[in-house]
């Protein structure tokens, strides 16, 4: 079984609109699959579905081909296996960064403290942050909370990483420093599935890429095919478009 | 041809950038001390005039002197402030008290309002009720249900003081404030932030104790200050019921002696009270708008 995450035929609706539309898609061990698409085109939703943060209508999304409503995955399991990092970075801002990122190890996985701690320096140290472990949020450039989000949703070893636009609320000249981590741990074989509108990163960083379009994977792809020569007109049109802003 | 780096015209602008040392800062106007006490001695003079005209206008009114006499005496402020102090001290106690009391009880209130899932919908229920009955009544009304009422029962096994019933009735009526107030701050917490809590694992109840809770407080730390000093001075209302608290006294010897001087000892003492939390209230919320204009920045 080499699937960490195979999503199939997953459908959402929210009231009667349908946001994701029998979608599938596998994710191999280490792989990193990037989507792409306009805004609400569900990308969001689906990200949100892998580790259940919103409730699909039908289908069935498995980790290592474990259903992922299995009980054996019990209330916290799913969260401690599969991270997820958000947009707007959402850390506590009443905490400061240490307390961020030793929050769910302490109080949900049991972890002592010193434990917790010690393994949230570590990882700071790795993403060469050490100094801003003890710093408040609101002291912290966006591109620093950022990366701690990214250390903070490491803190439990997922095997999974979510990343959903976590670079569209940066400056420009902050960017870079957040996407220097996703490479890093792409070399250090995280399995990935990033939702990105740098269209550059993508082809650099994605094993694949799939485009979505009104709740549907139109079109997916390895970067140098499908940014080179998508098929699907719905694809050439988007990128078309994105070409033309200037951002490809 | 465009300008390159390798070019001389280019490589002279450069140094030319370099060296030029830019234009020096604006000079600092300097303050004479003309300049600086001027500024204070016009404020001092403009205060001085305003209360002085009204002062002037006051005293020279002439009924000034007997009620100078009715209100003023300060030899019968000072017959009349043992008493008044010793019932100031159970407006005290009795305001201690109800804080703690409406603090927690609030929280709950709040809490069990803003509990999300089928379960919860008695206590949600119950929440909304309480609070549009609590809030929808004259806290007056409540001190004298409770305070003559239920002593008035002889419920064995519960206390029949005035004292302690009026006390619960404040401390119903303000939870529900408080609960509102609370309730407030929950639901200005980003939603992010719940969704955040939830990827990381934590429960409903988590969630609330160590990330919107805090937040939430913090918050509303100056509405919540402002209620406080309104309770401050509604403890008072327990006096309809005979509690000789500060404003029982002063009536009790305003009856006595026909003199209202002892109602504005106990006017002064509830300012010394609460003027220092009003200020306090002004420096917390001067201080967090501050950081959130940080925050933004
Ligand atoms: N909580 C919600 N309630 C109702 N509709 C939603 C909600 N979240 C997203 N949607 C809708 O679902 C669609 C897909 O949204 P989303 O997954 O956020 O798209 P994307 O991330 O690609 O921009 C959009 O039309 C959006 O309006
Ligand atoms: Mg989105």
């Amino acid at each position: 079984m080499e699937d960490r995450v195979s999503i199939d035929s997953v459908t959402k609706y929210y009231g009667s609109k349908l946001v994701l539309d029998r979608v599938s898609l596998s994710v191999r061990r280490h792989e990193v699959v990037c989507l792409i698409g306009a805004s609400g085109s569900g990308k969001s939703t689906l990200l949100r579905c892998i580790n259940r943060l919103v409730e699909y209508d039908h289908g069935v999304i498995r980790l290592d081909g474990v259903a992922t409503e299995d009980p054996s995955f019990g209330k916290v399991g799913l969260y401690r296996r599969i991270g997820i990092v958000f947009q707007a970075y959402n850390l506590f801002p009443h905490m400061n960064v240490l307390d961020n990122i030793t929050l769910a190890p302490r109080r949900v996985h049991g972890v002592a403290r010193r434990a917790a701690e010690d393994k949230a320096r570590e990882l700071l140290a790795g993403f060469g942050m050490s100094e801003h472990a003890l710093s408040y949020p609101e002291q912290l450039s966006g591109g620093q909370q950022q990366r701690v989000a990214i250390v903070r949703a490491l803190a439990t070893n997922p095997q999974v990483l979510l990343l959903d636009e976590v670079t569209a609320a940066l400056d420009p000249e902050l960017i870079g420093e957040v996407l220097r981590i996703v490479r890093q741990l792409k070399d250090d074989g995280m399995t990935m599935v990033i939702v990105t509108h740098e269209m550059g990163f993508a082809r650099e960083v994605a094993d694949r890429v799939c485009f979505l379009e009104g709740g549907r994977i139109v079109e997916q792809d390895a970067p140098s095919r499908l940014f080179a020569s998508p098929q699907n007109p719905r694809t050439q049109k988007f990128l078309q478009r994105i070409i033309e802003a200037g951002r490809l | 041809m465009r300008p390159d780096a390798a070019s001389p015209a280019f490589v002279g602008a450069a140094e030319e950038a370099l060296t030029d040392s830019p234009p020096p800062p604006p000079a600092r106007r300097r303050t004479s001390l003309r300049d600086q006490i001027v500024p204070i001695f016009t404020s001092l003079a403009s205060v001085a005039l305003f209360f002085g005209v009204i002062a002037y206008v006051v005293t020279s009114a002439p009924e000034w002197p007997r009620i100078k006499r009715q209100f003023f005496s300060l030899d019968a402020m000072i017959e009349a402030f043992p008493a008044v102090l010793r019932g100031f001290w159970i407006n005290i106690q009795v305001w201690l008290i109800a804080l703690v009391a409406i603090a927690l009880w609030a929280m709950v209130l709040a809490l069990a309002r803003s509990l999300r899932g089928p379960w919860f919908a008695p206590l949600r229920i119950f929440a909304i009720v309480y609070v549009d009955v609590f809030r929808g009544l004259p806290a007056l009304l409540l001190v004298l249900l409770f305070g003559f009422g239920i002593p008035a029962l002889n419920l064995p096994g519960l206390p029949s003081s005035g004292l302690f019933w009026g006390t619960v009735a404040m401390i119903l009526c303000y939870a529900a404030y408080a609960s509102e107030v609370y309730r407030a701050g929950i639901e200005a917490v980003h939603d992010g932030q719940r969704m955040a809590a939830k990827s990381l694992g934590l429960t409903q109840w988590q969630a609330m104790r160590y990330t919107i809770l805090p937040q939430a407080i913090r918050n509303v730390l100056p509405a919540l200050l402002n209620l406080t000093v309104a309770l401050q001075k509604d403890v008072a209302l327990l006096s309809v019921i005979g509690v000789r608290d500060a404003v029982r006294e002063a009536q009790i010897y305003t009856a006595q002696t026909f003199n209202y001087s002892s109602l504005i000892a106990a006017a002064v003492l509830f300012m010394l009270a609460t003027v220092p939390m009003a200020r306090l209230t002004d420096y917390i919320s001067r201080r967090d708008r501050l950081r959130r204009l940080q925050g933004a920045a």
